[in-house]
């Protein structure tokens, strides 16, 4: 379980959080709504381990994240991988594809997996992994963030907002691959978005809860 | 006499080293005043290239083949394509074809009031109004304008770049992906606000990603595949079931459908294929589609019946 108990967080003066509760159960697809400013995307950056809360609890598998960010623990922080609305503010723009989507690896000091494997299952030719971000579509770089995230094999995938930019085809096709993903190896899903249709779609296989902030 | 856009066999490249890039190819379409023509397809089909190169805002490595001819009223026919800047500058942009742009809260100076950017827009454009005025037109309440944009929510602030969109009275409303990042109701609101330029006898082409958006404002759906357009049909029969293979897979993607992706991946436009560009993920793909089917409302060789796909 990835679960989060009573997260309060505040940007400034502003309260953003108050209390919070949210669990990620392994092996299922929970879905996460509301409107835009409710705070969904602060609780997604709270439960990746990138934000530290003002006050409240996150635990990963039963241990409590007493570290956050770089000072994390490095095996919490690899159970849980965040993918983001906008592939193009969530890469350096200086590297490649294929340097992108093995960031994690050069990050925990592994080998990289072959990169044909992970080039193939997010449905990236070997010709597109030499370009860099602004040689590339919005669709392809997702695809790219979509790899980095699943690289190190997380426990745990928060997914926020992650199609919002692409168009139906390239949603549907980075949704199975998630779907593949979680069937395979059991990880537990949130997938945070405030299109209705596609929650209830993407949540219905594995008969996940759907949580409404806000 | 009504105000329309017609544009005939618009094709633009981009010469990089050692590549050409084709954006666009051979497009040709029309949108009429009181008319919304939304043009769909996934990010990279050339659809964003397209609006630029109307408006005269493309690069300078871009070469533009064809014509746009835009008839204001009784004023003689334009073409935009071969117009001189100084024309587009003066005439054009603004004034007869106002751009709603893809992300308005980064389209807005920071550091200036809402109200200071509008009122530049009509000093600029030597317009009469006042931001008040402009503002109750675009639904914003006035005392909103003197705020900062980021004290503005996503709705304000995609109200404020429509304000300065009209600022020049265009009766053309060019909107580049304007709903991008916005949440499901705020989607919904803009698509309204732009059903109400059209109905007040604007003219909008929309460039959008979303179908779904476009199915709640667009009389007329034009589909663009690897800087092509492939599939022009009136809103309700392209719902109904498009009769281009990839127009149909795209619509079928949707989370309200199957949703299955199309199988494979487009072309590069620096290497599109010989004959139909669709022809590597088409499932009814025969000897016929190595050559290039003729452009049209529906250009392929072997088209769907209508209401197959549903």
């Amino acid at each position: 379980m990835l679960r989060a108990d009573g997260i309060a967080v505040s940007y400034g003066r502003q309260r953003v959080l108050r209390d919070a509760d949210l669990t990620v159960a392994p092996g299922v697809v929970t879905g996460l709504a509301g409107p835009s400013g409710c705070g969904k995307s602060t609780l997604a950056r709270v439960l990746a381990l990138m934000l530290r809360p003002d006050g409240g609890r996150l635990t990963v598998d039963g241990t409590e994240v007493r570290r956050w960010r770089q000072r994390a623990a490095r095996d919490l922080r690899t159970k849980v991988a965040l993918i983001f609305q906008q592939p193009r503010l969530a890469v350096d723009p200086r590297l490649t594809l294929r340097e992108i989507a093995e960031e994690p690896f050069h990050a925990t000091g592994r080998p990289p997996g072959p990169a044909a494997d992970l080039a193939d299952e997010v449905g990236l030719t070997p010709e597109l992994l030499v370009r860099r971000p602004h040689e590339v579509s919005d669709g392809q770089l997702q695809r790219a963030c979509v790899a980095r995230a699943l690289a190190l094999r997380p426990r745990y995938v928060i997914c926020d907002e992650m199609t919002t930019m692409l168009d139906a085809s390239t949603q549907a096709h980075l949704v199975a691959r998630l779907e593949a993903y979680r069937t395979e190896t059991g990880a537990g899903i949130l997938a945070i978005t405030h299109d209705d249709e596609l929650l209830t779609r993407w949540t219905g296989p594995s008969e996940g809860p759907i949580v409404r902030m806000g | 006499m009504t105000s329309s856009l017609t544009v005939e066999n618009l094709s633009v490249r981009f010469r990089l080293p050692g590549a050409t890039v084709h954006a666009v190819s051979d497009a040709s379409f029309a949108v009429r005043q009181g008319e919304c023509l939304a043009l769909v397809g996934e990010s990279g089909c050339g659809k964003s290239v397209m609006a630029h190169a109307l408006m005269g805002l493309l690069p300078g490595n871009a070469t533009v083949t064809g014509s746009a001819w835009l008839r204001t009223g009784d004023a003689p026919p334009l073409d935009l394509i071969a117009a001189p800047e100084r024309v587009l500058a003066r005439t054009v942009r603004g004034r007869r074809i106002g751009l709603v742009p893809q992300s308005p809260a980064a389209h807005l100076t920071p550091v200036r009031t809402a109200r200071a950017q509008l009122a530049e827009a009509l000093r600029e454009l030597g317009s009469p109004a006042t931001a008040d005025e402009l503002a109750a037109r675009a639904g914003l309440d006035p005392a909103q304008l003197d705020r900062y944009p980021h004290q503005l929510s996503g709705g304000m602030a995609q109200r404020v770049v429509n304000a300065i969109a009209l600022a020049g009275d265009p009766w053309l409303i060019v909107a580049d992906e304007p709903t991008s990042g916005l949440d499901r109701p705020l989607v919904d609101a803009t698509m309204a606000e732009l059903r109400r330029l059209a109905d007040d006898g604007r003219a909008v082409l929309l460039i959008t990603h979303d179908l779904r958006a476009a199915e709640r404002v667009a009389d007329h759906i034009a589909v663009m595949y690897a800087s092509r357009v492939v599939s022009h049909a009136p809103a309700a029969e392209f719902f109904a079931g498009p009769r281009h293979p990839y127009a149909a897979g795209l619509l079928e993607a949707l989370p309200s459908r199957s949703f299955t992706a199309i199988p494979g991946r487009p072309p590069e436009l620096t290497d599109l294929p010989k004959g139909c560009a669709f022809r590597p993920r088409c499932a009814r793909s025969t000897d016929a589609c190595s050559e290039s089917p003729e452009a049209g409302p529906v250009a392929c060789h072997h088209p769907l019946e209508h209401h197959v796909a549903r």
